[in-house]
């Protein structure tokens, strides 16, 4: 909402300056978005008068002038026709910046002639396009501030503009009175009366007005008028200046004053041609499928309920949003028919979002203007058409009634100390509420018609601190909720995610947060389906909410390949979707690694990354985060792995808790990703949460007896797992065997040669730790064959002679 | 007996390596050696000459010991001096195994952590709620029905519908709000909670990302008031920006679901381009805010005749960039290793109040 500060003068009497009610309009809630003020750029202009003007020696077209000024005779070259002794004029001096020609002025020879400073022209000083000569002004004294002279003689040229930002509750602020209104109660001025009396009718109005059942919701009441006989044309010049200021482009004087009292008072008029006018008017919801030509000459279609105004010949206006072109108002119209209606917010912002217009018309309707101000709006109007342009007015139609929005809160005087925390004395608060509008009767107050917004006893407050100041406000201590030091707030689950994100930063990934929207083909790769897909998506590649973190992951180091980085370990974590409902979401940990171990260097460490730090990275976060030791492994990970070189780990068989491989080589040539990739999955809520059992951890038990280790090589078919070597091998004496690890694995085409075909030999460490005593050689031989004998019976693995 | 000590002192000190001296020790004090020879005529001397030649020789078998026991020493030494002359290495050479450099967490997790630990302090909990969300949730319950300017303001992201489901569509939630709604509805009256997350908004330009991060503040009771709302603010800004004594400034503004509502904003100057926080006397615009509405309590099941608390949402971004000097949110949601590096965190550096939030 944009509005002059000579404007918001017709209605608020006040000294204060342009600084002053930006301030306080911004503290009042009506934020102020910018201030457009051109005295500031003539700021040090001042007025001087010509005493002499001789020609310039040596050039024809200049003149040589002594110049009156406030800081004594200064001699000026000046080249306009119009320099001569005796006019008052603009003067810049050395040191002056002169926008118009962007040049600070210094003192200047000009054909071998000394000139201290210029007189301006009103194209120099971007007042206008005006340069067949200077300025040359009327009246003024030597040495008064241009600006000054301005503001008193021609104030629309150094109008300040001001323009703020409107919340959706203040539709009252849509007319300059509105923000007249709330500067008043501030203090920052008084209200000035504007009101006019009824201008009573010549003749009876030769149009009907009525209104449908089916519209009466739309449209309670509808006032209108005809002028006849008036002379449109251009509107005088104040209006026009003023609508210009704000970025109106004046039309015609009758159209004109429509927008003029749009933004006066926030009451939306609208002209009609009433000899373009068949029959009378009828207020109808549409019954869809009716077209219009609308003012700005788009074809609109109807559905069914939007509520429209019609003649004989079909549509002419969409109520509340925008007139037809067809009935619209021309220069040459002489008689006018003028439309003060009231027309319901929903139904007026369901139409205009339906039918995508923003017109001014629309933005006030939806937010709510002051029904009851509805006749009087009409009557203004006539007063201006008639001092203007002339003509004769009908009798005003009327059809419907005015909606009653009388309403009436109680006034708690103690709740603004309660719920603010300001103290401001009762009859401050009632003062307040009356400057506002509101009629406080006792502890009663009745809220102003075009205060729609008040709803409540809590709007009262509001409005009361508000006018107080906000910015008054102290802030005080509060209580902690217990007393003491304060208790731990996360959640074990918390603290789990927590965890996983430090773990893996830990381990030298890099952490991204990627957005939760994919496209639709990399949806479907990661198992999506349409259930979480926007309907407005406002891209192509953000359609569907990811079921995966590992497409974000994917596209990310796709960039970074692109950026010439080849060694990356990514990860996130952050919310996977798996379908459209609210809580079909998962937090869950992803990493991604592409490249090598590391940079190159003389040691001989760089190594392609492989599946198994893959696998490093994930146990490592695993353990970070408390998951059971030993769950099991399942070959059946998602398509999305290179289905010989990834798994699936779960507690049983189908509760999922992480999966992890070497991605797809389809997967990557979809991403544009060089690889190979390796990727894992983490599910923390999936992992059970340790049970609580208190600080203190269990005792120590440290057997002070050696152990033992000894080696054994199996020869075993290649698709034996090796898991499950080490698992037979476990299981040979629960009691003394404290770990099986796997040391060595010999496989390939030499392996085969060796040992047979389809063979591999995998070779173990067992390591013994007896509890009560040395073990003897025949314990450990025992053991040893039991452990040949049980990985023997579990895989057919034979010991490698 | 001096010629003696001479020649052997001498053969001592000339001795090149080990073996050479043991040969001189065979020679002069072994079993056999001249001194031990020597020794041996003691006994066929008078008393007299034995007084004298004994304590001599025991002397001179002594020295020649203890000469034969510092050659070898310094043998050894000069020995270790000599290898470890050969060992000598190129350190300048870079370390093993510099992995794959360092690991980085967020901006955003990071802030989050500091907001946290800081409201931790004064008895927050982290609450959490779903992204997609219904409209009730993000909407009507927070007193922003259908036909409010405020919904078509918010550049909402609606999901799909299948054919034939004629609920009215999910949203992506467009600000944390519906979490307020939902954790009142399970917990009740009183309340402490922040909620931070990522939020949703239709827009995309130099300073807006369709998908952002807010943190929600909401604290219900019995008397808490819109003053108690500045001191929590003005003690979060000190904490999380380490300025003591920054101020802060309220603005009437509107939100549907608070009332009385304020915009906030917190002291700034900028020097030479640079944005300074806590200094100069221009404001910036950081949070809205405001006194819970009682129709948003009604709709959660509190009773605002027996409650009442304040609300506020702040965008974790924004913060992220005041407090870091990151320019462009857009980067954040890029994931440009440089960048991820340059602004990320250690691992190590978790915030605390007692070690300090900023890093």
């Amino acid at each position: 909402m944009k509005f002059t500060l000579s404007w918001l003068k017709s209605h608020l009497d006040t000294t204060a300056s342009v600084d002053e009610i930006a301030e306080t309009l911004t503290d009042l809630g009506l934020e102020v978005e910018g201030v457009e003020n051109p005295a500031e750029k003539l700021r040090g202009f001042t007025l001087a008068r010509v005493a002499e003007a001789a020609q310039h020696p040596d050039a024809n077209r200049l003149r040589v002038c002594m110049v009156d000024t406030d800081e004594g005779q200064k001699q000026i070259v000046c080249g306009a026709p119009n320099a001569r002794a005796g006019i008052t004029v603009v003067l810049a001096k050395p040191g002056d910046y002169v926008p118009g020609i962007d040049t600070t002025l210094g003192v200047g020879k000009i054909r071998g002639v000394e000139s201290h400073g210029m007189m301006c022209s009103e194209r120099e000083l971007e007042l206008s396009e005006e340069h067949d000569g200077i300025i040359e002004l009327p009246s003024g004294s030597v040495g008064q501030s241009f600006a000054d002279w301005l503001a008193e003689h021609d104030p629309a040229r150094v109008d300040p503009v001001i323009e703020i930002a409107i919340t959706p509750n203040r539709g009252d602020a849509l007319g300059v009175r509105g923000i007249a209104r709330d500067l008043a109660a501030r203090g920052l001025g008084t209200l000035i009366d504007r009101d006019c009396d009824p201008v009573p009718g010549a003749f009876p109005c030769p149009i009907t007005v009525t209104i449908d059942d089916d519209a009466r919701a739309g449209c309670p009441v509808f006032y209108g008028r005809l002028i006849r006989g008036v002379t449109n044309g251009p509107s005088p010049r104040w209006l026009q200046d003023q609508l210009r200021a704000i970025g109106l482009r004046p039309i015609s004087f009758l159209v004109d004053v429509t927008n003029f009292f749009t933004f006066d008072r926030n009451r939306p008029l609208h002209v009609f041609d009433a000899d373009k006018i068949r029959g009378g008017l009828r207020v109808h919801a549409a019954q869809g499928d009716e077209t219009l030509v609308g003012l700005d000459d788009k074809t609109y279609r109807f559905d069914p309920g939007m509520t429209l105004i019609s003649d004989a010949d079909g549509v002419e206006s969409i109520a509340g949003v925008m007139g037809g072109l067809r009935t619209g108002v021309t220069e040459d119209t002489v008689n006018v028919f003028v439309e003060a209606a009231y027309f319901d917010p929903v139904r007026t912002a369901l139409t205009g979002r339906a039918l995508k217009v923003n017109s001014d018309a629309r933005y006030r309707f939806e937010r709510g203007i002051d029904p009851t101000w509805t006749p009087i709006g009409l009557e203004h109007a006539t007063r201006m058409i008639l001092d203007h342009a002339g003509g004769e007015p009908s009798e005003v139609v009327m059809a419907g009634g005015p909606p009653d929005v009388a309403r009436t809160y109680r006034l708690d005087t103690d709740r603004v100390q309660s719920l603010v925390g300001m103290a401001i004395a009762p009859e401050v608060q009632r003062a307040s509420l009356t400057a506002l509008g509101f009629c406080v009767e006792g502890d009663l107050a009745h809220v102003p018609p075009w205060r729609g917004d008040v709803q409540g006893e809590a709007d009262l407050v509001e409005e009361v601190a508000r006018i107080a100041s906000l910015t008054r406000l102290k802030g005080q201590p509060m209580a902690r909720a217990q007393a003491g030091v304060p208790k731990p707030i996360l959640t074990p689950m918390q603290v789990r995610i927590g965890a996983a994100r430090r773990a893996l930063a830990a381990r030298g990934f890099n952490e991204c947060v990627t957005y939760s929207f994919i496209d639709g083909a990399a949806a479907k790769t990661f198992g999506a389906t349409d259930a979480a897909r926007l309907e407005n998506p406002i891209s192509a590649e953000m359609t569907h909410m990811r079921p995966d973190l590992l497409p974000g992951l994917l596209q990310a180091t796709a960039r970074n390949q692109a950026r010439g980085m080849a060694d990356l370990s990514l990860f996130e974590v952050g919310p996977v979707f798996a379908g459209g409902e609210p809580g079909e979401q998962e937090t869950v940990a992803a990493g991604l690694l592409v490249g090598a171990s590391g940079p190159r260097d003389p040691h001989g460490a760089r190594r392609p990354l492989d599946v198994f730090d893959a696998k490093a990275d994930l146990e490592a976060v695993m353990v970070a985060l408390g998951a059971p030791a030993k769950p099991q492994m399942f070959r059946d990970a998602p398509a999305w792995f290179h289905p010989g070189r990834s798994a699936r780990l779960g507690l049983g068989p189908k509760k999922t808790i992480a999966v992890f491989g070497e991605l797809h080589p389809r997967v990557l040539a979809q991403f544009d990703v060089k690889g190979p990739a390796l990727a894992f999955v983490l599910y923390p809520e999936a992992l059970p949460l340790p049970r609580k059992t208190g600080a203190a951890r269990p005792a120590l038990v440290l057997s002070d007896l050696q152990a033992v280790e000894r080696d054994f090589a199996f020869v075993v078919d290649a698709d034996v797992a090796a898991q499950d070597v080490v698992n037979a091998a476990a299981g040979a004496d629960k009691a003394l065997i404290a770990g099986v690890s796997v040391f060595d694995e010999f496989t390939g085409d030499r392996a085969a040669a060796q040992m047979g075909a389809g063979k591999k030999s995998l070779a173990i460490a067992v390591r013994l730790q007896p509890t009560d005593r040395t073990l003897t050689d025949k314990d450990i031989d025992a053991v040893a064959a039991k452990v040949v004998e049980k990985v023997g019976r579990a895989t057919g693995g034979v010991l490698r002679g | 007996m001096d010629d003696l000590r001479n020649r052997y002192l001498a053969a001592i000190a000339g001795a090149g390596d080990e073996s050479a001296l043991e040969a001189l020790r065979v020679q002069a004090v072994g079993k056999k050696g001249e001194i031990s020879l020597k020794m041996r005529e003691l006994g066929k001397m008078t008393p007299e000459e034995r007084q004298a030649a004994g304590p001599a020789l025991n002397a001179l078998k002594d020295e020649i010991n203890s000469a034969l026991a510092a050659r070898k020493a310094a043998l050894t030494d000069a020995a270790l001096e000599e290898r470890l002359r050969a060992e000598w290495l190129d350190v300048t050479l870079p370390a093993r195994g510099v992995a794959r450099g360092m690991g980085t967490i967020h901006p955003v997790s990071q802030v989050m952590e500091e907001v946290t630990a800081i409201f931790a302090d004064m008895g927050f909990a982290v609450a959490e709620g779903p992204q997609v969300e219904s409209d009730w949730y993000n909407f009507d319950a927070l007193n922003i029905p259908g036909h409010h300017p405020a919904r078509a303001e918010m550049d909402t992201f609606y999901m799909a519908r299948a054919s034939g489901d004629n609920r009215p569509p999910h949203v992506l939630r467009t600000h944390t709000s519906p979490v307020q709604i939902r954790t009142m509805e399970a917990q009740g009256a009183p309340l402490r909670i922040i909620a931070p997350g990522r939020v949703y908004r239709a827009d995309y330009d130099q300073t807006h990302t369709p998908m952002f991060h807010q943190i929600e503040g909401l604290a219900i009771d019995r008397d808490i008031s819109m003053a108690n709302l500045k001191w929590v603010l003005e003690e979060f800004f000190a904490a999380f920006f380490e300025l003591d004594g920054i101020k802060t400034r309220f603005r009437a503004s509107h939100f549907p679901f608070t009332e009385p509502s304020a915009e906030v904003d917190i002291q700034c100057t900028w020097v030479d381009g640079q944005l300074r926080i806590g200094e100069g006397d221009d404001w910036l615009e950081v949070l809205g805010s405001g006194m819970v509405h009682p129709k948003v309590l009604e709709a959660a099941k509190v009773d605002p005749a027996q409650w009442q608390g304040f609300a506020f949402g702040m965008g974790i971004d924004r913060i992220a960039m005041l407090k870091y000097g990151i320019p462009d949110l857009r980067a954040f949601f890029d994931s440009d290793l440089r960048w991820l590096r340059h602004y990320g965190f250690s691992a190590l550096d978790v915030p605390t109040l007692h070690g300090g939030v900023s890093r």
